[in-house]
């Protein structure tokens, strides 16, 4: 079982460096950062370009293979570059790292145990009032984008607010602006304010995982070993919590590492809308900025999460499924 | 509230001498609320019976017949929306009706069941010791872990798992069917029982497992004293096991008796009819099978009156107008009573169906059938299936039409997913010898796991083999090129077991035949012209030809197999278990069609199967496989009667056969254990880890049977041989 996981870290080591080489090749070539020096007011002198490019190294007249090499030499040591405006990639990476995964970990945490206990019981109660109720609420919502889902909740909470004189649903930043106050006064602060991007990001994998759950649920519901559950004496209610769901969350975990992608990018325009300075909104800003280094970094974070995500679920896949642990 | 109710229970269950029965069905039935606009489905029609403690009550039916659902509502599994009325009651309480949470304190505790698939019955996450132990500790909460722990093992000792305390901790899937069906048992008899149901136990089960596994339920019976329903449609299994029969259709019982009234003296067509349908391996010459034409009618449709009516031989118009009751022999009313009433009112509900104890019979021809002393022979048409054409002709001067030589097949275990190694080898089929005259059907017999179905594939594929030779119709498989193989696959064909995954379920019936024609370009005149030759051949009508195979029922689909196989007239038909998913009445119709078309075509058959009684039933030869090797080849009368192989002895033996009164006098060989890993054969001979001869020998003779292989001797000077040091001629029958 260990080796088996120490093998599959290993993959996972060689996956994040080509997805991280990818992008930065990716956007290297294609991003163009001697733009972003030319139409600065008053424009510098094509010398003053080439040497501002050189020290940041993004200049496009040295080739690729050899920015590549030194962009490579520095992340091996920890250092993802500097941004375009001459700033360490990495401080900033630690900061914004952890605006986004505190929103990705709730949201994810909320939305699969909404999404896994829906599915299991619309499975129970199928056909019935709520699994129809479910099933039309989980495809409404895999139907809209993100980004129409973040605005028209934006939009709703404006609503809510105007109706009621007083803000009720905060949509705008992580905190609010120049808040002075005791701990816990913060924490509720960043709380309130993260209400709403935290309720977007979940509902879209409470949609995901309730449509899948409950097909997986319906699968074993017939199952022989449900009766026998029932045949020595469990009520049907305990025989389908202990016996039908628990085998049935098997294949879910598996589906949590594809989830996981989406979410992501989920993130990326939930972040942006509501005015959090998470990896996602950063990645939308240093594109339209031609930065080079921190779309690398960006794209390295993501495949770092996406694969924690994969091995979390391997574990978790070994520990719920004897049949696998050899 | 539950407890209390289970106390009562246990008071009444220990007044000494006390004749209420431990359960009491009376008048149930089971309908499913059709959904959509469906029509509803009428599983169960008033079923009626009560066992005693001690005592145990068969349950007969094919597919369909609605056994399983009526013992379901008994013990409270059905979904919600089934719609059950009636009684049960348990110990004379009512029990029919109490919520999920009174009777899950029922279930496992005072009535337990045992299910037919054990593959898919236990819960593949927990190990079987947890789930056992969960059995115990769900009906004595307050009941420490570690006690419930030591019960389980000592339950898994009891129903004779080795090393239970370590096998406690195994998970299902390291379990055979064998042992996890053990497992199911130690479970229903976890809380001593008062009733335990067995739906189907031992279906799924090879013989050997099977004569296991009812030697355990008897175990179980003594053990808890408990009553036992036996669920089945294995007319063997039942003539041995039980002391009262209910044989039921289309969701009615319709005959209900002592075993040995209804085995000797049934007064039912129906019962009559299965008891005719069922090969026998203990008759030296039984003729043709009695086939019961048509089919079980739908459960949401079924036609007025008794609802055997459409299939049975000796039907009168007045069977059409009222459903008859179940009544004592003779104490139907009259023809003109049935259209009397019939006149005056619609009411055709049956009265209360309950035991009585009596021999009783849903047909009003009963008093009749007595009288006259009708048996299945009597009233059903038997076919009259000619002698095979080459029959007077001595074997050895008949053509051959395939003779295996040496046949090979090892299938290698590889680790690791980039750089692939050999670990070991699975010795699927390891060298054997048969040969196949024209005319001739050569049965291969064997438990699952045995390499027959390998053996099959092999010939099927005519490519060369690992070692050895297969020459088909005088041709070398290893010399074929690639059109002289596709010619020679129309002298060759198969059909498979299952009928209603082998069938194109998008095509219709005329496509499906007239596939292997178009293949080998037929003009479409002759195919079409072919196609309905076939269709009439094998017993199906013409308008059958645009339908699709969901339209059609097991045997008939079968049948449309057997025509597609027959398309190219083939010499050599290979039949890889081609009547096991039939139900008995069915069964017998193709069993009796196979006959007859070898018979008139000349085919040669290559028959693989489990079942012994077909196999008597239709093969000139057979031979026995194990582990991948034939312990035993000659020709059915003389393995059937006298075989020399300890396995073929024990394999015969292990089959129950349908006749309570021999039944009961016979012993039967009981082989240990399961078949060993065919990627680890024990040394010597393969079969001395569970040879019931090897533990009677002296030690030097033992040492032999575990150092050298023995080969395949002729025994009798004939055609007869065995693979035994030891083998001795032996009836066992």
């Amino acid at each position: 079982m260990g080796k088996f996981l120490v093998r599959r870290l290993l993959n996972y080591v060689v996956l994040i460096f080509l997805a991280t080489s990818f992008a930065y090749l990716l956007a290297a070539t294609n991003l163009y950062p001697r733009g972003y020096f030319e139409q600065m007011q008053p424009p510098p002198t094509p010398e003053a370009v080439n040497a501002q490019l050189d020290a940041l190294n993004l200049n496009d007249q040295t080739p690729l293979a050899q920015r590549y090499v030194t962009w490579l030499t520095g992340v091996v040591q920890g250092d993802f570059g500097q941004t375009i405006q001459g700033r360490d990639v990495t401080d900033q990476v630690w900061l914004k790292a952890g605006v986004t995964l505190r929103l990705i970990t709730v949201a994810t945490i909320l939305g699969s145990f909404l999404g896994i206990a829906i599915g299991a019981y619309a499975a129970v109660r199928q056909y019935r009032r709520f699994d129809k109720a479910a099933t039309v609420a989980s495809f409404v919502v895999l139907a809209i984008p993100t980004v129409v889902i973040a605005l028209s909740v934006q939009i709703g909470a404006t609503a809510i607010n105007g109706a009621l004189g007083f803000q009720l649903f905060l949509f705008s930043g992580e905190y609010s602006a120049g808040f002075r106050g005791e701990w816990w006064e913060l924490l509720l602060n960043r709380l309130h304010h993260a209400i709403l991007p935290t309720f977007v990001l979940a509902v879209a994998l409470f949609a995901a995982f309730a449509r899948y759950q409950r097909n997986m649920m319906l699968d074993v519901l017939g199952a022989d070993f449900v009766r026998t559950a029932m045949a020595k004496g469990l009520t049907r209610r305990k025989a389908l919590l202990k016996h039908a769901l628990r085998t049935a969350l098997i294949p879910t975990i598996t589906y949590f590492t594809f989830t996981f992608g989406l979410m992501v990018a989920g993130a990326t325009f939930t972040e942006k809308i509501y005015g959090w300075h998470g990896m996602g909104a950063w990645l939308i800003d240093s594109i339209s900025q031609q930065d080079v280094h921190v779309v690398a970094a960006v794209s390295c974070f993501m495949a770092v999460t996406i694969m924690i995500a994969s091995f979390l679920s391997d574990i978790l896949y070994a520990w719920l499924d004897p049949r696998v642990r050899v | 509230m539950s407890v209390e109710t289970i106390e009562t229970a246990e008071t009444t269950e220990v007044r000494p001498g006390d004749e209420t029965p431990v359960l009491e069905v009376t008048d149930l039935t089971v309908t499913f609320r059709g959904l959509n606009g469906n029509p509803d489905v009428h599983a169960v029609r008033g079923v009626g019976y009560s066992v005693r403690r001690g005592e145990v009550l068969g349950i007969v039916g094919e597919s369909g017949s609605g056994k399983s659902v009526s013992s379901m509502a008994a013990m409270g599994l059905l979904p919600d929306h089934a719609v059950i009325t009636g009684s049960v009651k348990l110990h004379g309480e009512e029990i029919l009706g109490l919520d999920d949470r009174a009777m899950a304190a029922r279930r496992g505790k005072v009535i337990s069941m045992v299910f037919q698939d054990p593959l898919s019955g236990l819960t593949p996450v927990y190990t079987v010791g947890d789930q056992l132990a969960e059995a115990v500790l769900v009906h004595n909460p307050r009941l420490p872990k570690e006690q419930a722990r030591k019960r389980a093992v000592h339950l898994l000792d009891l129903v004779g798992i080795p090393n239970p305390e370590g096998r406690y901790r195994s998970f299902p899937h390291e379990f055979s069917g064998g042992m996890r069906q053990r497992v199911m048992i130690a479970m229903a008899m976890a809380n001593d029982p008062d009733v335990i149901i067995c739906d189907e136990p031992t279906t799924a089960l090879d013989v050997t497992i099977q004569a296991q596994i009812l030697d355990l339920l008897r175990t179980a019976r003594e053990e808890t004293g408990a009553a036992i329903v036996m669920i089945t449609h294995d007319l063997g299994v039942v003539a041995g096991f039980v002391d009262r029969v209910l044989v039921m259709y289309a969701g009615r019982p319709v005959e209900m008796g002592g075993v040995d009234e209804i085995y000797y003296g049934s007064r039912m067509p129906y019962t009559m009819g299965l008891l005719g349908a069922v090969p026998r391996m203990d008759l030296e010459r039984q003729g043709a099978l009695v086939p019961i034409k048509g089919t079980p009618p739908s459960l949401s449709d079924l036609p007025p009156g008794c609802p055997f009516a459409p299939r049975c031989p000796i039907v009168r118009p007045e069977c059409s107008l009222a459903e008859p009751d179940l009544l004592p022999v003779g104490g139907q009313p009259s023809a003109e009573t049935i259209e009397e009433v019939h006149g005056h009112t619609d009411d055709t509900s049956a009265t209360g169906v309950r035991d009585t104890g009596v021999q009783r019979v849903a047909c009003i021809r009963s008093g009749e059938i007595a009288d006259r002393g009708w048996t299945a022979q009597d009233i059903y048409p038997v076919p009259d299936i000619p002698e095979v054409p080459v029959a007077d002709v001595r074997r050895e001067d008949r053509a051959e039409m395939l003779r295996v030589e040496g046949l090979t097949k090892h299938h290698p275990l590889t680790k690791g997913a980039v750089f692939k190694r050999r670990v070991g080898t699975v010795y699927a089929v390891d060298g054997i010898d048969f040969d196949i005259r024209e005319g001739e059907t050569l049965a291969l017999v064997g438990e699952s796991g045995c390499g027959k179905s390998t053996t099959l594939m092999e010939i099927m594929g005519l490519e060369r083999p690992q070692a050895g030779s297969i020459t088909v119709m005088g041709h070398d498989t290893a010399s074929l090129g690639k059109t002289d193989r596709f010619a020679l696959r129309r002298d060759m064909q198969i059909v498979f077991q299952d009928p209603m995954s082998s069938l194109d379920p998008r095509m219709p019936v005329f496509d499906i035949i007239a596939e292997p024609l178009r293949t080998h370009r037929f003009s479409q005149a002759d195919t079409t012209r072919r196609v309905y030759e076939l269709i009439e051949l094998v017993g199906l009508n013409p308008e059958h030809a645009t339908r699709f195979p969901s339209e059609f029922s097991g045997g008939q689909r079968q049948r449309i197999g057997i025509a597609r196989a027959l398309a190219l007239e083939p010499k050599l038909l290979v039949l890889d278990e081609p009547v096991s998913a039939l139900d008995v009445s069915i069964q017998a119709g193709v069993v009796n069609l196979l006959e007859e078309l070898q018979a008139r075509l000349g085919l040669s058959y290559l028959f693989v199967a489990h079942d012994l009684s077909v196999v008597r039933h239709i093969a000139d030869r057979v031979a026995v496989m194990y582990l991948g090797r034939i312990v035993e080849i000659g020709d059915t009368e003389s393995v059937y009667t006298k075989p020399a192989h300890p396995y073929t002895q024990a394999l015969l033996s292990a089959i129950p056969i349908p006749d309570p009164e021999r039944e009961r006098a016979r012993t039967h060989i009981v082989l240990d254990g399961d078949l060993p890993s065919p990627a680890n054969p024990p040394s010597g001979c393969r079969f001395r880890t569970r040879c019931q001869k090897f533990i009677t020998l002296s030690e030097p003779e033992q040492e032999r049977c575990m150092s050298v292989e023995p080969s395949l001797d002729a025994t009798n000077g004939g055609d007869q041989a065995a693979a035994c040091h030891f083998a001795e001629r032996q009836r066992v029958l």
